[in-house]
């Protein structure tokens, strides 16, 4: 779960990091008293400077007029409902800090760069000498000499080492404690009076580990939210809603789309293969979806229910990859009880029925009993799709 | 021959009284895997289909000289349950749970590290080496693991456990069989990655070719490509990668947890590219793995 700039300043606050001053505004009226400030609208984003969401402003006027011009725009697809105002800072020197994980070397690792302010990732490929990492031992744990070698290694030394020492380890420190999967400030501005500050700050919470961390909601008001490209639509929504009606199984993670070949298909790399097989022989999906684990007759039923329901949606292909886990027939009775409860044929509606694998010889025999089209585990998953695209053309 | 598990792997089941393990237990029993004992606390005396039910995995391990753990218990156990493994000297851990967190993934892969052992997933359906090894629920019932697949020349790694055997299927149905099949695990942070099997697949005189089954988002394949062309690996291996239309919806999550492409980073058209660019065959659909691999296999 990705924070906004001003959730994650206020862990940075609780990890002894400091901040510039600033407040968290939802509108205008709360800006009062002339002041050089800086103005950023609240999105889950990054490239909010490039695309107009970050301002300047000299005095109340100007900045209850910028406030007014950025709050409820849409910015980076993201609707501004919250904007962060902070003291204008004197900008002598930037710097970069983060922690994250490094998937192939299957450790934490803490990154430092006396040439923040810019994109890390544009750094570490232009000049990768002028960022030091290091993966520590969690067994170990990242300590405050840790801290010091890398900040020294960047070159730096007394006060500004101390300073910024601190704030590296106190970031790390969060990222472990957190259960972040990446903590990240940059930059942290020296200012021209000698301080050092996190001016902007990039905290991601693991969605798995939410459940340990109350303390976000309770300590912190910071809410549990589902992320996403965009929100969710209400057809997405009342798919995940019979999804979760029933614990067994999935039923549900549906993402429409635009065309009108219904999708029920499954598991999570199955789901991915057949819906590029689809588009691949010229089919238009509908939605995404997966099923897997052993979702219940009435589960799956309820969704074949609901993805009929989509205008448009004339036929459905169901797909999955030879199943261990996922019983044939119980999903075969899932689909075939949904068309019929409709008052429709399941031969008309079901483009092609391929899920070989655990209790095949029960599942096919329902599919044959109602005519339905389907194939065993000599097609495979290109092949069905293809079939499926073409009965789709037919009709 | 084959990899990680083979005739003398003798697996230790932590969580057997849950449902999930209790079924796979059974399945991997019908296909004649040694599942030795189980440890659920609170539950030592029990027994699940004949196997004895433990407290503590050392018990197992003294017993029964389980050297293999299935772990299945519940996200927020994982962390202890490697501990207790590793602690009582199983050398390969199987975390068939979801959803652990990343935090507890790296510190215990730590643990692992250090005594020597080496853990498989989280999330991963286990492993199989035909005609009798399984750790996990992979391949599910016997009688569905027998018809999908058999013993030979290719071993299989992929990120999903499903698509572990529907390739396992399209080769057998192919005549092709399998030295070991390898479902790593979905999740963006992973014990045994594809840069782990390789030199044990390249050891193995069973094995003439890795297929390995890939999705979009994380770096895995990216540092998988730099490895093959370091490490001088002479193993054939295909790939391939499901998924292409996320490269089109970046910010958007499908299925796996990994599986997300933000911006250029983790899509499938830079992933395909590295794998190329390092002499590995990627192939364009599926079905392409049986004539790819008839070309390399010796018969």
């Amino acid at each position: 779960m990705r924070l906004y700039e001003y959730e994650a300043k206020r862990l940075l606050a609780a990890y002894g990091i400091p901040l510039p001053q600033g407040q968290v505004i939802s509108s205008p009226e709360e800006i009062a008293g002339d002041a050089r400030r800086v103005l950023k609208v609240q999105v889950l984003s990054g490239g909010r400077m490039k695309a107009g969401g970050v301002k300047f402003a000299d005095t109340e006027a100007e900045a209850r007029a910028i406030a007014a011009d950025l709050l409820g725009r849409t910015i980076l697809n993201h609707k501004v409902e919250k904007l962060l105002v902070e003291e204008r800072l004197q900008v002598e020197q930037e710097f970069f800090a983060a922690a994250t994980h490094n998937l192939a070397q299957k450790q934490p690792v803490v990154l430092f760069s006396a040439a923040g302010g810019v994109d890390i990732e544009t750094l570490a490929k232009e000049r990768p000498e002028a960022v030091v990492s290091r993966a520590y031992n969690p067994r170990v744990g990242f300590h405050d000499f840790h801290a010091r070698q890398m900040v020294g290694k960047a070159g730096l030394s007394g006060r500004p080492l101390m300073q910024l020492g601190a704030i590296l380890h106190r970031l790390a420190t969060l990222f472990q404690r957190m259960d972040a999967t990446i903590a990240e400030i940059n930059p942290i501005v020296q200012t021209a009076d000698g301080r050092f500050l996190a001016a902007d700050a990039h905290i991601d919470i693991e969605d798995d580990a939410l459940s340990r961390h109350a303390e976000l909601q309770e300590k912190y008001g910071i809410p549990k939210r589902e992320a996403g490209a965009r929100p969710p639509t209400p057809f997405e929504l009342a798919a995940a809603a019979i999804d979760a009606s029933d614990h067994r199984g999935v039923a549900g993670r549906m993402i429409e789309f635009d065309g009108q070949l219904g999708l029920l298909i499954g598991g999570g790399g199955a789901s991915l293969t057949v819906f590029d097989a689809i588009r691949k022989h010229g089919g238009k999906p509908a939605n995404y979806c997966e099923i897997g684990g052993n979702p219940s007759v009435r589960k799956v039923q309820r969704l074949v229910a609901h993805l009929l329901s989509k205008p448009g949606v004339e036929k459905i292909a169901v797909i999955m990859n030879v199943v261990s886990n996922t019983r044939v027939d119980l999903v075969a009775r899932g689909v075939i009880k949904a068309i019929v409860e409709r008052g429709e044929k399941p031969a008309e509606k079901i483009a092609i029925f391929r899920i070989p694998g655990s209790y095949e010889g029960d599942g096919f025999m329902i599919l044959k009993k109602y005519g339905v089209t389907y194939c065993d585990r000599t097609v495979s998953i290109d092949e069905a799709a293809r079939r499926a695209v073409a009965a789709f053309a037919a009709a | 021959m084959a990899i990680l598990i083979d005739d003398a792997t003798r697996i230790v089941v932590q969580g057997i009284t849950g449902r999930e393990a209790t079924t796979f237990t059974k399945h991997s029993l019908d296909y004649g895997a040694k599942v030795v004992a189980g440890c659920t606390p609170g539950k030592g005396g029990e027994s699940i289909y004949g196997v004895p039910v433990y407290d503590c995995v050392a018990e197992a391990v003294e017993r029964h000289g389980a050297n293999t753990s299935v772990i299945s218990v519940p996200a927020g156990f994982v962390r202890g349950a490697v501990y207790e493994a590793v602690d009582a000297g199983v050398q390969l851990v199987v975390v068939v749970t979801e959803r652990v967190p990343r935090h507890d993934v790296v510190d215990f892969i730590a643990f692992a590290n250090e005594r020597g052992a080496r853990i498989v997933g989280p999330n991963s359906l286990g492993i199989l080496s035909p005609p009798r090894a399984k750790a996990g629920m992979v391949g599910g019932p016997a009688a569905d693991v027998r018809k999908a697949y058999t013993e030979g020349p290719v071993g299989i790694v992929s990120r999903s456990g499903g698509m572990t055997t529907e390739i396992a299927n399209l080769l057998t149905q192919a005549g092709i069989g399998q030295s070991t099949c390898v479902s790593i695990g979905g999740d963006p942070m992973v014990g045994t990655t594809y840069m782990d099997v390789l030199p044990l697949f390249q050891e193995d005189p069973a094995t003439q070719a890795m297929v390995i089954f890939c999705e979009p988002g994380g770096n895995a394949e990216e540092t998988f490509s730099e490895f093959y062309v370091k490490g001088g690996s002479t193993l054939p291996v295909f790939a391939f990668i499901a998924g292409r239309f996320v490269d089109e919806m970046p910010g958007m999550r499908f299925g796996h947890a990994a599986v997300l492409v933000e911006g250029e980073r983790g899509s499938t058209r830079t992933k395909m590219a590295a794998m190329r660019a390092a002499g590995i065959h990627v192939v364009e659909e599926l079905h392409d793995l049986v004539g790819g691999l008839r070309a390399v296999l010796k018969t």
